[in-house]
């Protein structure tokens, strides 16, 4: 399902224009901003490209392993459920503005969901 | 941890060490400059492609699938077998040309560099002190010009920016590196709103940008914000002023960030009165240079305001404390 999902999107090319209208929603929501505001916002940029693309079923290779050691700092700062729902709330509402078709939304939810636990060292 | 092979001789680099710190701790005598892979001074060549890619950012297409790299940003990932570039082949001779005081604190110098035909206004070329001692310095001439021109401001206690003002004179000869960096203007949107954005001597590449764009004959908007913290900070006021006569498209707005007492200048931050001036700035190009807590900021700024990641192109003056 994942590969076929990644290309169904639009590849690398639909992530990058979902990175900038995703990462830009979340600096601006007031909920988790303070989570993503890295000194070096290219940095970050990065970050939030390799994270969509995983959530796309593209090519990235996160064991759950790197997810906790990835998010241990953050978890340490606070990071909860609501947190992880605003950052799911916001991924689906940056693809809705791109107009992705709903179902392929609703594969990228599932996606994300599979990493809940390990995102929030659970 | 790696084992690192130069000129047939061994070094470890530990975890957590880059290149350029394994080597310098081992006495190899590197060049290097800003320590953030921008400058490229520390540019080497690995014999395989093993080189991290972050360790080739902003490098040319061409440098990189030859397997260059910066020294100062590579943590090796396995061993490497190193090629140092020879400085002598590297570098280009210039003559100075001109040296003028463009305010108290900035001398604007000329370089005769008959070598360098082909670059971008807004580009940096790294200037030699000596082989130990390397800055960048912004190009604030357009290719067109007879002679290259710089803007530096003299750093309080700055050993470079101190020769330069203290000793460099008409005639002098230094040695430069080709230009590199991509703070520039691309005449492939001329109807684009442009927002410029610098601070101090920021305005360098700024000029060579402005005046890039108006070559390419760019008719949308071209906004300047020069910020300085009192008004001696601020420099080429008329020449400004000149452009905006002639350019109807050209705006300047000098700023001052102290108590400002002159209506002909803004108060207030540069940034602050630019994004109060356009806050939404979707479908902009923008360009930052100065101050690097400056050039951070506005980044974001202009990233929530609406302008695209990669319609922001930015020149952080990043001073390397770690000397
Ligand atoms: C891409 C880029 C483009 C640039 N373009 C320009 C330009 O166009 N014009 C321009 O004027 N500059 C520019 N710069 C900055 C320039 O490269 C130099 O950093 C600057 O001129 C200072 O160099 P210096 O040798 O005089 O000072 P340095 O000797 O490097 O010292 C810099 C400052 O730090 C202080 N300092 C040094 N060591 C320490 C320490 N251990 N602890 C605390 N303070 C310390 C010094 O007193 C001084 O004030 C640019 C930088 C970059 C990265």
């Amino acid at each position: 399902m994942s590969a076929n999902l990644y290309e169904k999107i639009g590849g690398d090319a639909a992530v990058n224009a979902a990175v900038d209208v995703f990462y830009r929603r979340v600096l601006s929501d007031e909920r988790i901003s303070d989570f993503f505001d890295d000194v070096d916002m290219e940095h970050q940029a990065a970050k939030q490209k390799a994270f969509l693309t995983m959530a796309f079923g593209g090519p990235v290779h996160y064991t759950g392993a790197d997810m906790r050691k990835g998010h241990a700092h953050l978890v340490t700062r606070g990071l909860n459920d609501s947190h992880f729902d605003a950052v799911v709330e916001n991924l689906v509402a940056s693809l809705q503005a791109l107009n992705v078709p709903a179902e392929l939304i609703a594969e990228v939810g599932v996606v994300c969901e599979t990493t809940r636990n390990d995102v929030l060292g659970k | 941890m790696a084992q690192l092979t130069v000129n047939q001789v061994r070094y470890q680099c530990n975890a957590d060490e880059t290149v350029l710190d394994a080597l310098t701790r081992s006495g190899v005598a590197v060049p290097y400059s800003c320590r953030n892979g921008i400058c490229q001074t520390c540019v080497m060549q690995s014999s395989s492609a093993n080189v991290p890619i972050t360790a080739q950012n902003g490098l040319k297409p061409t440098l990189q699938a030859q397997n260059y790299f910066m020294a100062c940003v590579c943590y090796p990932t396995e061993d490497m077998t190193i090629t140092l570039p020879d400085n002598a082949d590297r570098l280009l001779s210039a003559t100075v040309t001109a040296v003028r005081q463009l305010n108290d604190d900035i001398k604007c110098v000329g370089l005769d560099c008959p070598s360098l035909q082909n670059y971008h206004a807004g580009q940096f070329i790294n200037l030699y002190q000596d082989n130990d001692n390397t800055r960048s310095y912004s190009l604030a001439s357009v290719p067109t010009d007879p002679y290259l021109r710089l803007h530096v401001r003299r750093m309080p206690d700055g050993r470079v920016s101190n020769w330069i003002h203290n000793e460099l004179k008409v005639g002098d000869r230094v040695q430069i590196s080709a230009p590199v960096g991509a703070c520039f203007y691309v005449p492939d949107t001329p109807q684009q709103p442009l927002l410029l954005i610098g601070t101090g001597s920021g305005l360098a590449p700024l000029m060579g940008i402005i005046r890039d764009a108006l070559n390419h004959r760019h008719f949308g908007d071209i906004y300047l914000y020069h910020g300085s913290h009192d008004v001696t900070g601020l420099y080429l006021v008329n020449e400004l002023c000149e452009m905006t006569v002639h350019y109807s498209n050209f705006h300047y707005v000098p700023c001052v960030s102290s108590t400002n007492i002159d209506n002909r200048y803004q108060a207030g931050r540069a940034m602050d009165v630019a994004f109060v001036a356009h806050p939404h700035l979707a479908g902009w190009r923008i360009f930052l240079c100065g101050n690097p807590n400056m050039v951070t900021s506005a980044r974001k700024k202009a990233y929530l305001a609406g302008a695209k990641m990669n319609d922001i192109y930015a020149d952080a003056y990043l001073i390397n404390h770690k000397r």
